[in-house]
């Protein structure tokens, strides 16, 4: 199993794709794009990323509403600020991480990036500090809170380690 | 103009709002990378047209070819899927850049190294 679908995850997700963008699953589309969803991942598994360990799936289902949530109220604020300007300060906030799985930091910097307010600036691996730019920032301490909390809590309970 | 003579009025009116409003947050974005004073601060603007700008107009479009075509479809969530995802690459490599400038050049309100305490 693991010979023939180094990555089953992305294979399935291709697959799904494939289906999806030929609006189809005839026969023929079904045998293509399992073949397209093998050879791919095949593919990847040749640059040897690192596997994706799901510890647990229910997290990753309250990580999305809660993104969803965020990222609309983070756009009305943010079109507010640009609409109506008003004296605000904008700045770096240091947030240290515990998270160290490579794939829950990808999921975290697009979480960061596509909420409109907040942008990933830098990663440190080694120190694990991560530096952000706040566009209305009043506490700092609640970006680092809420960051902790919101996000990296539940990646740290959907990536294993 | 063009008309769509199959799409019953409560769907051209569903669509039309969720268009418009997707418009209308790109275009806010687009104001904001004109208006906002900093660098920084210009470069969050525009993620309101990758995010709800693009949901809003994705979702339209679903809406319409679902009525129209009397069928769910769904594929092109992966627009949105794709756009999301990819845009975040282009910003982070736009602020890293910005900032290895701003601290090369010593200007502006950028903190100089990564273990300073504060900025």
């Amino acid at each position: 199993m693991k010979r023939w679908i180094p990555h089953p995850l992305l294979a399935a997700a291709l697959f799904i794709m494939w289906l999806l963008l030929n609006q189809s699953v005839s026969p023929g589309h079904v045998v293509l794009g399992a073949v397209v969803a093998l050879l791919a991942s095949r593919a990847m598994a040749a640059l040897r990323p690192e596997p994706v360990r799901l510890a647990s799936v229910t997290p990753v289902l309250e990580l999305a509403g809660l993104v969803l949530a965020d990222v609309i109220r983070s756009n009305l604020a943010v079109a507010r600020a640009v609409l109506f300007p008003r004296p605000r300060v904008s700045g770096f906030v240091r947030v240290p991480l515990d998270l160290t799985n490579i794939h829950g930091l990808t999921v975290l910097s697009c979480i960061v990036t596509a909420t409109p307010g907040t942008l990933w600036v830098q990663f440190d691996r080694t120190s694990g500090v991560l530096l952000i730019h706040v566009l209305d920032l009043i506490d700092e301490e609640a970006w680092v809170r809420l960051l902790k909390t919101r996000y990296e809590a539940r990646l740290l309970r959907i990536f294993a380690q | 103009m063009i008309e769509a003579p199959d799409l019953p009025v409560w769907a051209a009116l569903l669509v039309g709002l969720l268009v418009v409003g997707g418009a209308a947050f790109a275009l806010i974005g687009s104001l904001g990378l004109l208006r906002l004073r900093s660098f920084y601060d210009r470069v969050h603007a525009p993620t309101l047209g990758s995010t709800l700008g693009v949901a809003l107009i994705v979702t339209g479009s679903m809406l319409c070819f679902s009525v129209l075509q009397s069928k769910t479809l769904v594929h092109e969530l992966m627009i949105f899927i794709l756009v999301s995802l990819t845009t975040p690459v282009t910003l982070m490599l736009l602020a890293r850049a910005a900032l290895y400038r701003d601290r090369t050049s010593g200007s502006g309100d950028v903190p100089l190294t990564d273990d300073d305490a504060s900025n």
